[in-house]
């Protein structure tokens, strides 16, 4: 092992990717061999192996590129695969319990959570376009069946074939823009296609790439005008896998955006503005405004989170170090937020199954305070209501629109912000100012760890933004 | 003589006391509930009393004749974005005392009007006064923005979950409204902050920005502060949060939240873009006087007894705003008393509307009269507080809003000469309240039963009177405190003004 190591130069640096890709194969050949009754030591043993992947993750400081620069770690990447590794890991955990209760629990669920997270952790490696496809398509491929892992629910199944057409679609966009920018540029790692656009100029056909492959990333990340699958496949999907979508994937494409428009695309930085510009805009928008008539709190959440990720390209647009340091600070803040609601969510469970209307959370303040305590803070937060976690992670992404004095996109995006306000404080109306009907069962213990960790994470946020600023910050430095 | 965090104490004791009350449970038999209702009030209340009593040492500490921050603490926070930087100067100090001074009064009007969900409301009272006393003390702009915001929550919970019928459209009016208006103002703090680079009040007071930039930050506050203050057209907020609130809710939201907006013109807007507040004194003059007359004279024609006191207090707010931008020392010095005088008045007469509320539950003014008759001591209360609003001399009322005239009289004598009848009107609307409530004959059945003040309401409502008395008798230890940041204030803007002259 040892002599491998040493003579495939740079293999370390992919070790925790190595653990994960040998650690997947071994968890389904224990699955295979002790039939039905291993999704529960199979999803010990997944929660085992990640955190196994981000301890080596974490204590490792070897920094560089591998595989004839295709893979390139660096301190933003590290800290973006932790997000991921972190957002994987509690989705496992808060699987557990529903997934046996809805008799779905089987054990390929934890071990395609592992196969996306490693395809995740690729994407956020990845320094050229080959090696961003190759993540990319692993990611999407265990997410789609991950969709429609509940293969008896006509919801499930067809919340999954949505999302593998639109997915494939998609793909296929990316996979074009990616032909003509290796057409027009003669390069497809990230450096190279910088190299060649600076002394080239820009030419007509290398935009239509750059177009092309934002319209396949921004599928992923869903900001309008690809968000379509969006309310759909939150709201098809089982409540927990909805919960991995609105977290980790969605941390793993920002990371992969910003790679590709601050490393790749950098010289022609005026052009993929306009277009994050829209993007932004248009998704703050339309999420704010459409998640106003939902009753259903997941199709809410996901015209929440199409509007969070427009929050998230404010910082992005600007395309300076301060922005992209808003970024990671928003993706963290927002991982954690929703994450913490969707415990909620999978909280809501009745005698006779699980509920999904937000009017179903009327009363919780009296019946259940503890849970409508914490909900009212994640709800705030997700607002942006200081002194909660949101408001510091919105704060960061408008002060650098501000520093490159993009004032239009400034004003709009804290007017949206305004307007999702009224959904928030609706659902915190619904808890706390209407009158209840029954209660929801007690919460399993897991939920409640997680959905502490993220309540008392939002609310005493400023206490540890400091250090966490830095750390942001120097992941963010590492990309310039 | 004391070495310790004065400020912090005083700002984050309220929070203790919350979270004391936090693991209180409350049991589900009598016995048990009413005991731990009894213990909920009494912490809350402790809280409150021994928060009041520190905060006087702030007043004891104070050094009257410096025109700068004093006390000040300043710790870093997030690099060098914001940092922990609080400190209390003239124009600050009175208005952490006057926050510390109404809480008591808010627990004990909720003593025996609040049995659902007392813990919870206790606790958002606590910590609405800890982002209130905040925003008094913050030195960051940005500690002070988190403040002035976070101040939304408590209070959007109290008037939508313990208010009247409409509480749910009043309170969702009062947290869009006033967001609304606050986001421009982080934008505007942004840009300060790329300007000057660096989000400190003390320092960003001797940074000159450009003139062009100073109108739209200027426009940007405005919209946050002409929001909370409230300044026509923006104040249809305030009547509908005023009736739906509870009783202590009011007192608040009348006491200490409108003093957030005058506090913010003093503090941000006149230092430190005089440019454009120069630019502007007609804007703030016109709404002003609009607000006074024609507020005034919506007042007159009210039949909801806090509505009535609602709309006066938006006329009031107008003598404030127009005594400040008079810009000399007569109108600040004014606008600041009336602004601690108006806290203390409109707090009682929230207070003792509370009163009869609470034996009759209606607040329509034509649901009662002669009530003299039966509860004697109540009507010479209520006068006192009525007489305090119109500003007759004696009470503190009057002080304020004589300088202000004063004050206005020599910037510009037609926008004192419309605001003087807006003093006749107000008599006109208080008195006439007075007289449909207090006088005429008991002819009412229901009200043939009424009790007059029982000993928990005269603990509530004497020292106010007291207050508004000697403050109107005897007004130096106000002035005394604001007397040398005033005339730094006005010094700076003076020079300011004369330096882009030339």
């Amino acid at each position: 092992m040892t002599n491998l190591i040493t003579e495939i130069p740079g293999l370390n640096l992919a070790l925790p990717e190595l653990i994960l890709a040998i650690g997947a194969m071994v968890l389904l050949m224990i699955g295979v061999y002790s039939g039905k009754s291993a999704s529960g030591l199979v999803s010990g043993l997944a929660i085992a192996l990640l955190v196994a992947a981000g301890f080596m993750l974490f204590t490792s400081n070897e920094t560089g590129t591998a595989f004839s620069d295709a893979f390139i770690v660096d301190d933003f990447a590290k800290l973006m695969k932790l997000l991921v590794i972190a957002g994987s890991v509690l989705a496992i955990t808060m699987s557990v319990n529903f997934m046996r209760r809805e008799q779905i629990d089987k054990f390929e669920f934890p071990v395609l959570i592992i196969l996306a997270t490693l395809g995740m952790m690729l994407m956020v490696s990845a320094n050229g376009l080959i090696a961003l496809y190759l993540g990319l398509e692993l990611q999407s491929l265990s997410l789609y069946v991950l969709a429609a892992i509940n293969r008896d629910s006509v919801r499930s199944t067809e919340a999954g074939l949505k999302y593998f057409v639109l997915g494939a679609l998609s793909s296929g966009m990316l996979l074009y823009g990616a032909s003509m920018i290796y057409g027009f540029t003669g390069h497809t790692d990230f450096a190279g296609i910088a190299e060649a656009m600076g002394g080239a100029g820009r030419s007509l056909g290398l935009i239509f790439g750059l177009v092309f492959l934002m319209a396949g990333l921004a599928f992923k990340i869903s900001v309008v005008p690809f968000h379509m699958w969006t309310p759909d496949v939150y709201e098809g999907s089982p409540t927990p896998v909805t919960a991995f979508f609105s977290a980790a994937p969605k941390v793993a494409a920002m990371s992969m955006l910003i790679r590709v428009v601050i490393d790749a695309f950098e010289p022609i930085a005026s052009d993929w503005q306009q277009i994050l510009v829209f993007m932004a805009i248009a998704s703050m928008a339309l999420g704010a405004f459409a998640a106003i008539g939902q009753t259903n709190i997941k199709r809410l959440m996901a015209y929440s989170s199409i509007s969070h990720m427009g929050f998230a390209l404010v910082g992005l647009a600007p395309g300076t170090q301060a922005g992209v340091n808003g970024v990671i600070l928003y993706m963290i803040v927002y991982m954690v937020m929703t994450l913490g609601t969707f415990v909620c969510i999978l909280s809501m469970r009745r005698k006779d199954g699980m509920v999904e209307e937000i009017g179903d959370l009327a009363g919780l303040s009296k019946n259940n305070p503890t849970m409508a305590l914490f909900l009212t803070v994640l709800m705030f937060s997700l607002a942006g209501i200081p002194p909660l976690a949101g408001f510091f992670a919105k704060y960061f992404v408008f002060l650098a629109a501000i520093q490159a004095e993009l004032y239009t996109l400034a004003i709009i995006g804290v007017l949206a912000s305004v307007v999702g306000a009224f959904y928030y404080i609706r659902i915190i109306k619904i808890m706390w100012f209407d009158e209840g009907e029954d209660s929801f069962l007690p919460m399993p213990g897991e939920l409640r760890l997680v959905l502490g960790a993220s309540g008392v994470f939002v609310a005493v946020f400023y206490l540890f933004a400091g250090p966490l600023f830095a750390i942001t910050s120097g992941a963010a430095s590492s990309l310039f | 003589m004391f070495d310790m965090p004065l400020l912090t104490i005083v700002t984050f004791l309220p929070l203790v006391g919350a979270l004391m009350i936090l693991p209180i449970t409350m049991g589900d038999k009598d016995g048990e509930f009413e005991l731990a209702k009894r213990n909920v009030r009494n912490v809350a209340l402790f809280t409150t009393i021994v928060t009041f009593l520190i905060s006087l040492l702030i007043w004891v500490e104070f050094d009257n004749s410096v025109a700068g921050f004093q006390m000040e603490e300043n710790v870093e926070w997030i690099g060098p974005f914001m940092s922990y930087h609080l400190g209390v100067d003239g124009i600050s100090m009175l208005f952490v005392i006057l926050t510390t001074f109404l809480m008591p009064f808010a627990i004990l009007a909720s003593w025996t009007s609040i049995t659902k969900n007392i813990k919870q409301y206790m606790i958002a009272f606590l910590i609405l006064e800890t982002f209130m006393i905040g925003v008094f003390v913050a030195l960051d702009i940005m500690v002070f923005y988190v403040f002035f915001e976070a101040g939304l929550i408590p209070m959007f919970i109290i008037i939508g979950v313990w208010g009247g019928k409409r509480r749910v459209y009043a309170s969702f009016k009062f947290f869009l409204y006033t967001l609304l208006g606050s986001v421009l103002m982080l934008l505007a703090i942004m840009a300060m902050y790329w300007n000057a680079g660096t989000t400190d009040i003390s320092v960003l007071l001797t940074h000159t920005f450009p003139a062009q930039m100073q109108t739209w930050l200027w426009l940007a506050f405005f919209a946050s502060l002409a929001v909370k203050m409230p300044m026509w057209p923006v104040h249809t907020w305030l009547p509908d949060a005023h009736v739906e609130a509870p009783t202590a809710g009011s007192v608040i939201l009348a006491g200490v939240l409108l003093k957030m907006g005058g506090y913010g013109f003093l503090r941000f807007s006149i230092p430190m873009f005089p440019l454009a507040t120069a630019d502007f004194t007609w804007l703030i003059f016109a709404l002003s006087v609009i607000a006074i007359i024609y507020t005034s004279l919506v007042a007159l024609m009210q039949e909801d007894m806090k509505k009535l006191i609602a709309y006066s207090s938006v006329a009031h707010m107008g003598f404030v705003t127009m005594g400040m931008f008079a810009l000399n020392n007569f109108g600040i010095q004014g606008s600041i008393f009336q602004m601690l005088s108006h806290g203390l008045v409109s707090g009682a007469l929230f207070l003792s509307v509370g009163v009869i509320y609470d034996r009759m539950h209606t607040r329509e003014i034509d649901a009662y009269g002669g009530v003299v008759h039966r509860m004697p001591k109540y009507a010479v209360v209520f006068m006192i507080f009525t007489l305090a609003n119109v500003g007759l001399p004696v009470t503190s009322g009057f002080v304020g809003e004589f300088l202000i005239l004063l004050g206005t009289f020599q910037a510009n004598s037609t926008v004192a000469f419309l605001a003087t009848t807006g003093v006749v009107l107000s008599a006109a609307y208080a008195l006439w309240l007075y007289r449909r409530v207090i006088f005429g004959r008991l002819e009412k059945e229901s009200l043939k039963s009424l009790l007059d003040l029982n000993s928990r309401e005269k603990l509530i409502l004497y020292p106010l009177v007291v207050a508004v008395i000697f403050f109107g008798v005897y007004p130096t230890p106000v002035f005394d405190v604001t007397q040398a940041s005033v005339d730094a204030l006005l010094t700076n803007y003076h020079a300011a003004i004369s330096q882009a002259g030339n």
